[in-house]
């Protein structure tokens, strides 16, 4: 028997299949961001079914919005080694070209909507336990505390790794280290 | 929890395109979105795990991969610009050629 839920399910679980399918065969960077945020927005989708509606937040807030957004950016600042046809795909975009990509987020969207009409019925409807927000961040600082100091070390290893990686190369601060070196 | 099986199912699906991706793809670019794709595909068998057992720990384990993914995705992405600068070129073949001599 097919439920609601289980049509929720199945199809955001597709969508995000093939659209990640899709991020393995394109050959345009800029088109295999946009499939692996549809990806994302499939597997937050098949978060909020399995009973957890602040992670699907967080994917869709932090892997959709800001770690695609790097990528974005730096495929656009490395475009002409990454995209070789770009101008022409710019120039000529054909009404097929839109299908399949609309379809699938035209398809992801109608069962984000149907999922958050039935929203709070989910939790009743079966034996699916919600893990709301608040008793996530319970278990995180009463269990976890140390993992948490260890999270945000990460992200300043991070935050420092690029910020030394993207330092410009013959910036006035290497000029100053070479001779340094030099005089060494 | 009746979905929990086959989310498992599904992540496993998500980590295997991840793997051929990393083998196949000779962009740095495209490389570097397929360990995305495995990371989340690794999230996703951690939150399934989380409903499969009825915990919250799971959950909280995507919590660790979040901070995880972001660091990693903030130095690839900074390696790749250098590597770009460095090499005029992303295609890996061609970089470990010219890195070979």
């Amino acid at each position: 028997m097919i439920t609601l839920d289980s049509a929720i399910f199945w199809t955001s679980a597709v969508v995000a299949i093939i659209s990640t399918l899709s991020v393995l065969l394109s050959r345009n960077p800029f088109h295999a961001v946009l499939y692996l945020i549809l990806s994302l927005f499939g597997v937050a989708m098949i978060f909020y079914t399995l009973g957890a509606p602040f992670l699907a937040a967080l994917e869709v807030i932090v892997y959709a919005g800001a770690i695609m957004v790097l990528f974005l950016f730096v495929v656009q600042m490395l475009s002409p080694a990454s995209v070789p046809d770009s101008a022409a795909d710019l120039k000529r975009p054909s009404v097929g070209q839109f299908i399949f990509p609309a379809g699938l987020a035209a398809v992801l969207l109608t069962t984000t909507v149907l999922a958050l009409y039935r929203s709070g019925s989910l939790a009743s409807a079966d034996d699916t336990n919600v893990v709301s927000a608040r008793e996530l961040g319970v278990a995180l600082f009463k269990n976890h505390y140390l993992g948490v100091e260890l999270a945000s070390l990460i992200l300043l290893i991070g935050m420092v790794g690029g910020m030394h990686l993207g330092r410009a190369a013959g910036s006035p601060d290497d000029a100053e280290e070479d001779e340094k070196v030099a005089v060494r | 929890m009746p979905f929990a099986e086959p989310a498992l199912v599904v992540a496993s699906i998500l980590f295997l395109i991840g793997a051929v991706g990393i083998v196949v793809r000779r962009n740095l670019l495209f490389v570097l979105m397929s360990l995305e794709v495995m990371l989340n595909a690794a999230g996703l068998a951690f939150v399934a795990a989380s409903a499969l057992h009825g915990e919250p720990d799971g959950q909280i384990f995507f919590l660790f991969i979040l901070p995880v993914a972001s660091a990693e995705v903030a130095i690839g992405l900074a390696l790749a610009v250098l590597i770009y600068r460095k090499f005029r070129t992303l295609d890996l073949w061609s970089i470990a050629d010219s890195a070979g001599e």
